[in-house]
């Protein structure tokens, strides 16, 4: 199964997919059709550089690997301030795709663009544009504007693709790329979470999925009943270790989602039909 | 523990145990075998985002998608794969459903028509001839292309520049055209041609099978080798160029010997003739009923002997004949050897079904686009700068560059039953315009007129104005809500 293409029946965005990437993406602005083109051709080869590596882009992040692929340049780049706890570049893998493919049509003329890899989205805005980005809460959005320099949005919860060592039904991450976002987006949902809680079932990753790049490290696979207070001291611990990485400037901000409960950290604009907490 | 299987599905090669999936999700161990769960379900769902031509969404659905196997799934019964767990996260139908607006118009065109293309070499009539249908003029046969020939039928000319019958019989045809219905259409000193969009083209009765496989010269090209050893000369008869294998530079460098040969038409270069015959519905687009009478006597100086063996052939290989030369150099009819007939079939079989191509093409004018917004011309430049979107009943158009909103769609693509008529006469197409909220506000467009996707289809949709404003699917705009 080769690397695809294809332009979505609406004749704008474009569907990319090789192995476990889906990307949908569309560029808006008098170079759009470039953009695809460009997208296209970077996309080639993205995954097999990706497979070349692998064995260390599953491995814990540290200091001094340094990588061939551009892509994994740009995951270890977004995991290295993170390297204090348990991470590897993996975490920040779908989101450094995202951005791999936005660079390509760095210097067209567009007024928006985004790479939506399966949730993590790379976004390019002109001056003044702006472009709503939906969450995985039903209703909500998030606004995203040029001036706010926000270029990449993610989403992790244990409910997702990604394996989580986290109870959050969601966290979504805004970031100054993809790759941000995303490693910041797994790791703040791993920190959603009740350590001991007799009602999380959990198992170690690579019982899970054989190939787990957490090993033996439990994962979450059930959530049972919580109490409101036990969803605010989950969702607290979360947003603890979201404020941390705002202050750092690692994230501009963070939307914490759990059991009808949220958490916001930083400046996230969102709009619409969100739980009043 | 069970063991773990490697899947090649692609480059990951991941491990995967028994009852779990790869990297992907989609590949599985079920049992100690790999296996596909769905396969598209992420792309299912991103693409019920093309939902933004929501009127059309119920007759519309399905054929969204070119390969209705994409909706159905590997995981239907018969497997035991557990259900597809969907990505949760995949939020491109969200992120499209944002702040999106189509505006939907059912257009009035006066000024448009359909260009079809007829894929057949038969001649059908000649270049600008008239092409009438029920007596009326209605277009012109114009210009050839690959392997078709093409009609431009309509236009303002005949819809309303003549007289009252011709510009009813006009619309009527483009109509019945658009909305995929067999017309017969008669060209003055030419055909009979029943058209109808996706069918092949009858012809004076006839039901034209397929395209050619090339031109002539094309098909020696391609066939030289396989005829090599198995026939002292090949011609393949062509209406446009006919090609004879001993001279041709195909038959040369495999190196052919002369024959003799003599063709009666216009050499073009060695191996290749203009005007063998007449155009009509013999043999390759030609009126050549009998292939022999395009040759001219053999000439023994040049290597024509009895015994010779000939192959001549259409550039469908729907006509063929195999002869030898008798003592006095005449060619006698004999029967096909076999392994000739396997490569006449393979002419055959290289051939494309012929269909009939209907591509309605119209322009959007200054009453239409006022529809939509107030600044009629703002529309034209956000067309023009991609922001926004045009489709025809949710059917992707070309617009073509220049002046105006002048755009061209396969009326295949467009729900069946979409086009109309007026007493203008003119033809009434489906239209939609999509683009961002705000984009919307500041191209002129008419706001108090936005209306939610329910609220249409609670109240049904009035013709209150030229234009029906709808706002896309899933997007909630304020003060929408309760």
């Amino acid at each position: 199964m080769s690397a695809s293409a294809r332009l979505l029946p609406d004749g704008r965005r474009l569907h990319l997919h090789h192995g476990p990437i889906d990307i949908v993406l569309e560029a808006f602005g008098p170079d759009a059709a470039e953009a695809r083109a460009r997208a296209v051709a970077r996309f080639a080869g993205v995954l097999e550089a990706l497979v070349a590596e692998l064995p260390a882009l599953r491995a814990r992040a540290r200091p001094g690997t340094t990588f061939a692929g551009t892509v994994a340049r740009r995951m270890q780049t977004a995991v290295a301030p993170h390297r204090s706890v348990f991470v590897t570049p993996m975490a920040a893998v779908a989101g450094a795709v995202a951005d791999e493919l936005l660079a390509a049509m760095a210097g067209l003329d567009l007024s928006r663009a985004y790479v939506n890899n399966g949730g993590d989205v790379a976004l390019h805005l002109a001056p003044r544009a702006c472009l709503a980005v939906a969450l995985a809460q039903a209703g909500a959005r998030v606004e995203i504007a040029a001036e706010s320099g926000v270029r990449g949005v993610a989403t992790s919860g244990w409910r997702g693709r990604s394996q989580s060592r986290g109870i959050a039904d969601a966290v979504t991450v805004l970031g100054a790329t993809a790759a941000a976002a995303d490693a910041a987006a797994t790791l703040i949902a791993n920190a959603v979470d009740l350590p001991d809680h007799p009602a999380i079932d959990r198992r170690p990753a690579r019982v899970v999925k054989a190939d787990s790049d957490l090993l033996d490290l439990p994962v979450t696979v059930g959530v049972g009943p919580l109490s409101a207070a036990e969803t605010a001291r989950a969702l607290d611990a979360g947003a603890d270790v979201a404020a941390g990485m705002a202050k750092r400037g690692l994230i501009l901000g963070a939307a914490l989602f759990l059991n009808g409960q949220r958490r916001i950290v930083g400046r996230v604009p969102v709009t619409g039909a969100l739980v009043h907490a | 523990m069970t063991e773990k299987l490697r899947c090649d599905a692609c480059p990951v090669m991941c491990y995967i145990a028994d009852g779990q999936t790869g990297a992907c999700d989609r590949y599985a161990n079920q049992g100690g075998r790999i296996v596909r769960g769905d396969p598209l379900t992420v792309l299912d769902r991103t693409i019920a985002a093309g939902g933004e031509v929501s009127p059309f969404l119920g007759a519309w659905d399905g054929a969204l998608v070119p390969d209705a196997d994409r909706f159905v799934t590997a995981i239907g019964a018969g497997t035991t794969y557990p259900d597809y767990k969907p990505a949760p996260f995949i939020v491109s139908r969200e992120v499209e459903g944002a702040e999106l607006v189509t505006v939907v118009t059912e257009a009035i065109f006066s000024y448009c028509g359909v260009k079809v293309k007829i894929d057949t070499d038969r001649h059908l009539g000649p270049e600008t001839a008239v092409v009438r249908a029920r007596g009326e003029a209605v277009g012109h046969v114009t210009t050839a292309e690959y392997g078709s020939q093409m009609l431009s039928l309509g236009g303002v000319g005949h819809l309303t520049g003549a007289s009252k019958a011709e510009g009813r019989v006009t619309c009527e045809t483009l109509m019945a055209l658009c909305n995929r219905a067999p017309v017969t259409l008669t060209i003055d000193g030419g055909s009979e041609v029943v058209v109808a969009a996706g069918r092949p083209p009858v012809v004076d009765g006839r039901e034209e099978a397929r395209m050619r496989v090339g031109c002539g010269s094309a098909t020696i090209g391609m066939f030289a080798a396989q005829w090599q050893g198995l026939v002292d000369e090949v011609v393949v008869v062509d209406d446009h160029i006919t090609g004879v294998v001993s001279e041709h530079q195909a038959g040369k460098v495999i190196g052919w010997p002369d024959t003799g040969i003599r063709i009666r038409g216009r050499r073009s270069t060695p191996g290749r003739y203009f005007q063998v015959a007449r155009p009509g519905l013999g043999w390759g687009g030609t009126d050549v009923e009998d292939p022999l009478t395009i040759l001219a006597p053999w000439e023994a100086r040049r290597g024509a002997r009895p015994g010779l063996s000939l192959l001549m052939v259409s550039t469908t290989g729907e006509q063929h004949g195999y002869y030898v030369l008798d003592d006095a150099l005449v060619p006698v009819p004999q029967p096909l050897p076999p392994a000739l007939a396997a490569s006449v079939a393979r002419i055959e079989e290289n051939c494309e079904p012929a269909l009939c191509t209907v591509l309605f093409m119209g322009g959007a004018g200054g009453s239409l686009r006022a529809g939509v917004t107030e600044n009629p011309v703002a529309l034209t430049r956000a067309v023009r700068q991609g922001t926004a979107h045009v489709t025809c009943g949710g059917a992707p158009v070309y617009v073509w560059p220049g002046g105006g909103i002048t755009l061209m769609v396969d009326v295949t693509t467009v729900p069946e039953g979409s086009f109309g008529a007026v007493p203008t006469p003119a033809i009434v197409a489906p239209l939609e315009f999509t683009l961002r909220r705000d984009d919307y506000a500041a191209l002129g467009g008419h706001m108090a007129a936005i209306r939610s996707v329910a609220d249409v289809l609670a109240q049904g949709g009035e013709y209150a104005a030229a234009s029906r404003v709808l706002g896309a699917p899933d997007a909630r705009f304020p003060g929408e809500r309760g």
